[in-house]
């Protein structure tokens, strides 16, 4: 709203929005987005700093407030582990899908800042481009499904052995005969094409479509009075909606990241 | 939607949040929770232990109850039995003595009724003399006649 005066059409208004606080050649590989890379890594500094913070002081005995919320989210994670992943989760896979839950759901949560308040700050700062939420840059959900693909050929290759995982690539999940091997390598091709595009895209999609709709909410409440009355209801709407959709893709990420992580230790 | 480096420094930062929490958060929650699990369950079976041994204890002290209360009751008998012995002997002993004393008093009465015979015949046999010299005055000889009246002394 506060943009209307400088932005001229909805559409720049939505562009303005969208448009992440590069560094680098622009439409090159090696362009950077800044406000990305500081708002994920903050966040992550700061919920991971808090947490060990209380990890470093657990106590066996009575715990502390902040220790009893910790150990919530951490018998929360711990057994959602348990019941997919049947080996020893505790060096590897629960603390990081631990990881994965808090940081993918404080990067959603940015999504529940105000984007105009948000942008007028940031203005004042003397930053004109600025994109709060990291999730919905596409680059943050390919890097972390990235990350999880190549851990999962990382795992699958050290339990099986470069040959079990290479055998299995050609002989599951239709069969060892010979004839069947090229089937089998397409359609392990394809599923391992399709794990890390569904995982990042699904997390992207959702993020991105939250944050299009309030930019919408946003256009609709500058047109006048009843703009402003139904963009108002129907933003704190979706706001509530949000979060919901903010702490379901943070667990569903989570979730498939250790199923992924799960079938890459199982052999056919 | 371009992929581009930022991509690769994601991924960094995503790579070293996993170590960190790998290596620093997971570790102390999972000892602390853990070691606080351990400790539950010990507790418990502590407690489950006492509650059998307190079972015990209970068992063994009625069966020590009972046993006294039987030897309590086996004491009783015994002495209500003593009771009424001594009461018996006592009894006894008192007839006995009661009897001998009647007996001792019998022969003394006879004693004595003998000794008052006695002396009745002495009596009477002197008396019978005496009356005889009356009537016969000199006609008898005492000393004639004296052997004949002890003899008839005697058999009164």
């Amino acid at each position: 709203m506060e943009q209307e005066g400088t932005l001229s059409s909805p559409s720049q208004y939505i562009e303005h929005h969208l448009s992440f606080n590069t560094q680098g050649a622009e439409a090159s590989f090696w362009t950077i987005h800044i406000d990305t890379l500081v708002m994920s890594v903050i966040l992550g500094l700061i919920t991971m700093g808090l947490i060990w913070m209380v990890a470093k002081k657990a106590t066996a005995g009575v715990p502390s407030k902040g220790q009893a919320f910790v150990e919530l989210l951490f018998n929360f994670i711990d057994d959602q582990v348990k019941n997919i992943f049947h080996g020893d989760r505790h060096a590897f896979i629960a603390p990081a899908a631990m990881t994965v839950f808090v940081w993918v759901l404080v990067m959603n949560a940015m999504d529940f800042l105000p984007v105009d308040i948000m942008a007028s700050i940031y203005s004042l700062l003397g930053i004109h481009t600025w994109r709060s939420v990291p999730t919905s840059d596409v680059n943050t959900t390919f890097a972390l499904a990235l990350a999880v693909w190549f851990l999962m050929i990382y795992f699958g290759i050290r339990v099986k052995g470069l040959r079990g995982w290479l055998h299995e690539l050609y002989t599951a999940p239709f069969g060892t005969k010979i004839w069947v091997w090229p089937f089998n390598f397409l359609f392990n091709l394809i599923e391992y094409v399709s794990k890390p595009l569904s995982h990042s895209l699904r997390l992207f999609g959702n993020m991105y479509a939250g944050e299009v709709i309030f930019l919408l909410l946003g256009l609709w409440a500058a047109t006048g009075v009843s703009g402003l009355v139904f963009g108002a209801i129907l933003g704190a709407g979706w706001s509530i909606f949000h979060i919901l959709i903010v702490v379901l893709q943070a667990f569903i990420f989570m979730m498939l990241t250790v199923v992924y992580l799960a079938m890459a230790h199982e052999s056919h | 939607m371009n992929i581009n480096f930022t991509l690769i420094a994601q991924a960094i930062a995503f790579a070293i949040l996993i170590w960190f929490t790998v290596k620093f958060v997971w570790p102390p929650l999972l000892g602390a929770i853990e070691k606080r699990q351990k400790e539950i369950a010990d507790g418990l079976a502590a407690a489950q232990e006492g509650k059998a041994s307190l079972e015990v204890a209970e068992k063994k002290s009625t069966q020590s109850l009972s046993e006294a209360k039987q030897k309590a009751a086996g004491i009783i008998s015994q002495a209500e039995k003593r009771a009424s012995e001594i009461l018996e002997d006592a009894k006894n002993q008192a007839k006995e003595e009661g009897d001998r004393i009647i007996l001792g008093a019998k022969a003394e009465i006879d004693q004595e009724v003998n000794r008052a015979k006695e002396s009745l015949r002495l009596q009477v046999s002197s008396l019978a003399i005496a009356g005889a010299e009356k009537i016969l005055l000199k006609e008898i000889d005492k000393k004639a006649h004296s052997d004949m009246l002890n003899k008839l002394a005697k058999e009164l």
